[in-house]
Parts: structure tokens; sequence; C-alpha cells
């Protein structure tokens, strides 16, 4: 994914229970989506701690985002419904200290939708490649 | 400015004293100077007389003293707490952070605190002398020889000026009249803000949180901050000192400074208060307020013991954190 010759790099994190499978069936059925998405896999989505994400953009990320089961899917049974919470404050408030919108979101993407996820990072990878670099939330001791 | 007198407070500590109730009392003691009054604690009478203090300079907050206090010794503690204080108290209690049988709580009425640096403002530095009247502080300084008269009114700390309650909402005994919950406009600043654009808010904040330098005097002073190990303390981190060449490590702390204590904040200004750099910290705590009521419904904080915090809890139509902002947005429109 390339726009104006820039690559970002968009961290992407995903439940083991769903969207890890996901990102599985996308690589089955030969579906592309950007090789810039970096996939860390985590328990349930509501594992991914705030800081998770500010530090992902600290160390370099332009884009983060979070895929879950759908709401009520939950494999905790009531995971998703907090990280919906979390995330909702958290990226209000970025958006509250004027950090660019499109750079998180939070996706629900089931084991069985593999296009799914892929057409989410390509849609993804393409808004975060044309919003630039991550300025605003860089740590150049962490770009050594 | 404040309608309780020291003396009356004196009086009610050394009756509990004598008579067995507490065995200690946490007050205010003078420090170096009439306006950084410290928090202490009295174990005789002597020392009540001598030593305590109560002013308009008493703003701190001592729910979060009683967790060390309470593991102290077996006796009781007598805590003097102002209305905002009883809200930290209940949500203290709420997450198991101190023993309520060991503490005896006195509500006293809070007309509102001074700001040192409004007063500084006015009259500069320097100050030898404050004398606070009923609704005026007589002010000397060491470069004039006229004192200033400064109606207490306008020296106001931020959080006072909105002020959102003057009920208590845990005590005791109370001391004077209960008061009522405050319509305030607390939230007019982050209003104000989030209709700036991206820019204006990106420019705003980066000027406030770049003159942080990290002093964790926010995160020691909140009654919400009581983990005994905190992630800011983490030498590992890479990030646990503050960084010259940019502000991001700033604006991670106080992210996640304030998401840490998202709906449990009971918006007791302690954080701006105790800034060295008159941060107004204030605002990213607000912000959270604001935006859980809006999406989950009012809550406040610490109003009863007890109450399940909006962040462990959920509802089956919660809106998507894509939506949260719109939503917000078109309410504004």
């Amino acid at each position: 994914m390339q726009v104006n010759g820039y690559k970002p790099l968009i961290v992407a994190f995903c439940c083991n229970w769903c969207s890890y499978a996901g990102a599985d069936l996308a690589g089955n059925n030969r579906l592309a989506y950007p090789a810039d998405v970096k996939i860390i896999r985590v328990p349930c989505s509501c594992r991914v701690n705030p800081m998770f994400v500010l530090r992902a953009f600290q160390r370099g990320a332009d884009g983060v985002i979070i895929c879950g089961c759908h709401p009520g899917d939950c494999h905790y049974t009531s995971g998703n419904y907090f990280t919906r919470r979390r995330m909702s404050l958290l990226f209000s408030m970025l958006d509250y200290l004027g950090i660019e919108r499109e750079r998180t979101r939070v996706e629900w993407v089931s084991a069985a939708e593999g296009a799914k996820f892929a057409a989410t990072m390509n849609d993804f990878a393409e808004k975060v490649a044309a919003l630039g670099e991550n300025k605003r939330l860089e740590d150049l001791r962490c770009k050594r | 400015m404040q309608k309780i007198k020291r003396d009356a407070l004196v009086e009610k500590a050394l009756s509990l004293l004598s008579d067995g109730t507490v065995n200690r009392v946490l007050g205010w003691k003078a420090g170096e100077f009439d306006y950084d009054i410290t928090p202490a604690v009295f174990r005789d009478a002597e020392s009540l007389k001598n030593d305590f203090v109560f002013s308009d300079f008493c703003g701190a907050n001592f729910s979060k003293y009683l967790i060390s206090e309470t593991r102290k010794d077996e006796g009781k503690v007598l805590v003097f707490l102002k209305p905002c204080d009883t809200y930290s108290f209940n949500q203290l209690l709420t997450e198991h952070r101190f023993d309520r049988e060991k503490v005896y709580a006195v509500g006293i009425p809070c007309e509102g605190m001074a700001d040192i640096s409004k007063v500084k403002a006015i009259c500069g530095d320097g100050i030898s002398n404050i004398e606070c009247t009923d609704d005026k502080l007589i002010v000397t300084t060491i470069y004039e020889d006229k004192p200033y008269e400064i109606a207490a009114e306008s020296v106001l700390a931020e959080r006072c000026v909105t002020c959102k309650s003057k009920k208590h909402v845990a005590y005791d005994e109370l001391i004077g009249e209960d008061g009522d919950v405050v319509e305030s406009a607390r939230f007019d600043e982050v209003a104000k803000l989030e209709n700036m654009t991206a820019d204006e808010r990106f420019a705003f904040w980066q000027e406030q949180l770049s003159r942080c330098i990290r002093c964790n005097a926010c995160r020691d002073v909140c009654p919400a901050c009581t983990c005994e190990k905190c992630v800011f303390n983490n030498p590992k981190s890479g990030v646990e000192n503050k960084a010259i060449a940019d502000s991001f490590e700033e604006k991670m702390f106080h992210i996640i400074r304030a998401f840490h204590v998202a709906g449990r904040c009971t918006d007791c200004g302690e954080c701006s208060r105790v800034c060295p750099q008159d941060i107004p910290l204030h605002l990213l705590n607000r912000k959270f307020i604001k935006d859980i009521n809006e999406l989950y419904g009012e809550y406040q904080a610490g109003a009863e013991v007890g109450s399940r915090a909006p962040l462990v809890n959920y509802t089956k139509d919660d809106c998507e954190p894509s939506e949260a902002v719109e939503r917000r947005n078109g309410k504004d429109a």
C-alpha cells in the first residue's frame, strides 16, 4: 500500500478466537491485504490496554487497529463489551488532543470473515497512508 | 472567606481526642508560607492548639492520606472532609482502599479555596503574610508598604469556581450545615475545546503538556491513583523520565494518567492544584467524565459507596468506538 510513495506501518491487535483466525482465512483464500499490517495476537480484544495503543504509536506505528469478536460473540462472554467502552473513550480522548481520527479503529471480525478482514485492512491501510507519517504521536527516542 | 473558623475545628478535634473517640487528627499545619499549608497528623492537644491552621489555602484532599494513615496503628483517626473530599472518600471505600472503621470523618462546609497563582498574578512574588477575612484576602508583600486587599471571589481556585457539590456524601458528624449538589458549568471549557479544530486542539495541548516536568505530583496527589506499583515507575519502560527531544512522552503520561482514573475520578481537582507548571489537568479528566455522561449515562464517581464504575460495566447497545466522536459532534451541532 503506497500513497505518494509513502508506506505506512500498521499494527493490528487481533483476538485469538476470531480475527486472528479471520486473518488466516483471508490468507487461505488468497485474499490480498497490505504487508504493512503487522498482526499482534491477543487472547481477547479486551487484553489491549490503552497503553499498548500509545506505545505502538510511540514506537513508530502510523495506525493502530483492534479487531475482536462481534459483540455478543466473545469467547469470554463479555470481553469485547469492555473493549468497546474503553476504546470509545480512548479514541475520543485522542481526538480531543488533536490526533487524527483515522489512525485508530476498532473492527469486529469473526473467524469466518476472511473477506471482511482483508477488506478492512485494505481500507484502513489506504486511509492511514493518505494521512502520511504519524507526526503527532511520535517519539524520537524510539526511532533511533 | 471560610464560614467555619479554625477555633471551631480545633475545639471539635480536642473534644474527640479527649473522649477517646480518636487518637490522632489529620489536619493542616502551616508551611513555609501562609499559602503552602501542609497536611499533618496531630497526636496531642498541645500541638493541635499551637499548630493547627485553617484558611482559604487548605485545599488538600485528605482522603488519600487515609490509606497509609489507617494502616499505621489501631486507633481511629479524625479527618476533616470538605464536600468534594467526601466523594473521594466514598470512591476509596468503594475500592476497599481503607478501613472505614478506623476513620472518624467530620464534614466541614467549604466556601471555595483560593488559588495562590491567581493571588500572585495580582500582587506578584514576595508574599510575606496573608490574612483571610470573611470576603477578602489581605496580602502583604515585601515590596509594597501597603497590603493588597483582594476580593476572595476573584482568586477562587478554578475547581471551586465550577464547584460541583456543597453536599457531603459521607461523614460521621457534620459541623455547620450541609449544602446541595450544585448545577455547575464545569464542562464548558471542555466543550469549548471540542469545538475547536483538530489543529487548534493539538496546538493547545502541545503548549500545555510540553510544560510538564514529569514530577508526578498529579499522580501522587490523586485520590484515584492508588496503585502500589505504577506503570510510570518502571525504569525499563525507556520512557520513565522527561524527554527533551519531543513531547510524546508527556502526552502518553497524561493520557494514561487520565484514562486510568476515568470513571473513578470524582473531579476533586487536586491534580491541577498541585501542578507546579499550572497545566489544566482537570480538562483531561473532565473530558472523560463528560464523555461517560454523554455516552453511558450520568455518573458521579463517589456519590455513593459501591456504585459500579462505567468502565467495569457495559450494556449490549453501547455505541461503537467509531461513532463515539460523531455522536458527540452530532449533539453539538
